[in-house]
């Protein structure tokens, strides 16, 4: 499924980059280090973590895209990390377990 | 990287890529703090080095662009109310130089990791680089648990450190000490 349709089915304010990625799975996660072994180039990663690391666990796993969960706000040091360094960043006022949700039912259609 | 003996690890190896020959390991905790310094006499960083440290996407690799060893740590520290604090002096700038890195976590932080197994951090760092002097000492405020790479090493000889007997025998060394102020 390509992000910008999830954008659209979902709604998602899409914060930094691009939304021409492809994705087929998700993994949602707040600790950082597990991260970085768990997200994976097909998968989206659904997190609360907003700051410049997050950024780069990104980069450094290809992540297809990051889904800021609960209405969290990308700081702003990590804003210009994504744009320079060309990540996905999305956002949704929704928890992780409704985008779950929500995510599984579009990825199933 | 769940236990701050991770985190302790992670930076050590730090300095051992730095080229350091003698490196100390120092736990500090008292009521409320759980503070780690590492001190080496490795080739050291510039000011501007320093400065760029917390920011992932600088790192001395030339693998990859990001690195995460001090910007995870300096993250851990800060969510559990600590800080990180780093001294450098760089070998450009003076012939005693090295880095201090310090680590401050708050004990009964709601988000505070556990310490994890310091014994086995030791010995993976001693069979790792067998010929560095590490000296990692932990300080609680019921004793402290000692040990001195140099001092094994006169009494050694020739013998690596890294040899299966030593590893064994500063296990049991450490542990004896961990019981005495368990």
């Amino acid at each position: 499924m390509k992000i910008k349709d999830l954008c659209d089915a979902l709604s998602l304010e899409v914060v930094a980059g691009n939304t021409d990625n492809e994705f087929s799975n998700v993994y949602v996660g707040d600790f950082l280090s597990r991260a970085m072994t768990k997200v994976k180039p097909e998968k989206l990663w659904i997190t609360i973590m907003a700051n410049t690391n997050v950024i780069a666990v990104a980069s450094l796993t290809d992540a297809p895209a990051v889904l800021l969960a609960e209405g969290v706000k990308l700081q702003e040091e990590a804003l210009e990390a994504a744009k320079e360094n060309g990540i996905c960043v999305l956002s949704s006022n929704e928890d992780a377990y409704s985008l779950c949700l929500a995510i599984g039912k579009l990825l199933r259609e | 990287m769940d236990e701050l003996s991770l985190y302790v690890l992670d930076i050590t190896m730090n300095s051992v890529r730095a080229g350091a020959t003698e490196i100390s390991v120092t736990l500090t905790q008292d009521d409320e703090y759980l503070t780690f310094s590492v001190t080496d006499n490795g080739c050291g960083m510039t000011k501007e080095q320093v400065e760029k440290l917390s920011n992932p996407f600088f790192t001395t690799r030339t693998t990859r662009k990001v690195g995460l060893g001090i910007p995870f740590l300096k993250m851990i520290a800060e969510m559990s109310g600590g800080d990180v604090k780093i001294e450098s002096v760089s070998e450009k700038e003076s012939e005693n130089h090295g880095t201090t890195t310090t680590a401050r976590f708050v004990l009964n932080h709601i988000d505070s990791l556990p310490l994890g197994d310091m014994v086995e951090t030791v010995k993976t760092l001693i069979q790792g680089a067998p010929d560095i002097n590490f000296i990692y000492k932990h300080k609680t405020p019921k004793g402290e648990v000692n040990l001195c790479c140099s001092d094994l090493k006169s009494v050694l000889g020739d013998i690596s450190l890294a040899e299966p007997e030593i590893i064994a025998w500063i296990d049991s060394y450490l542990k004896e000490q961990y019981e005495a102020i368990g």
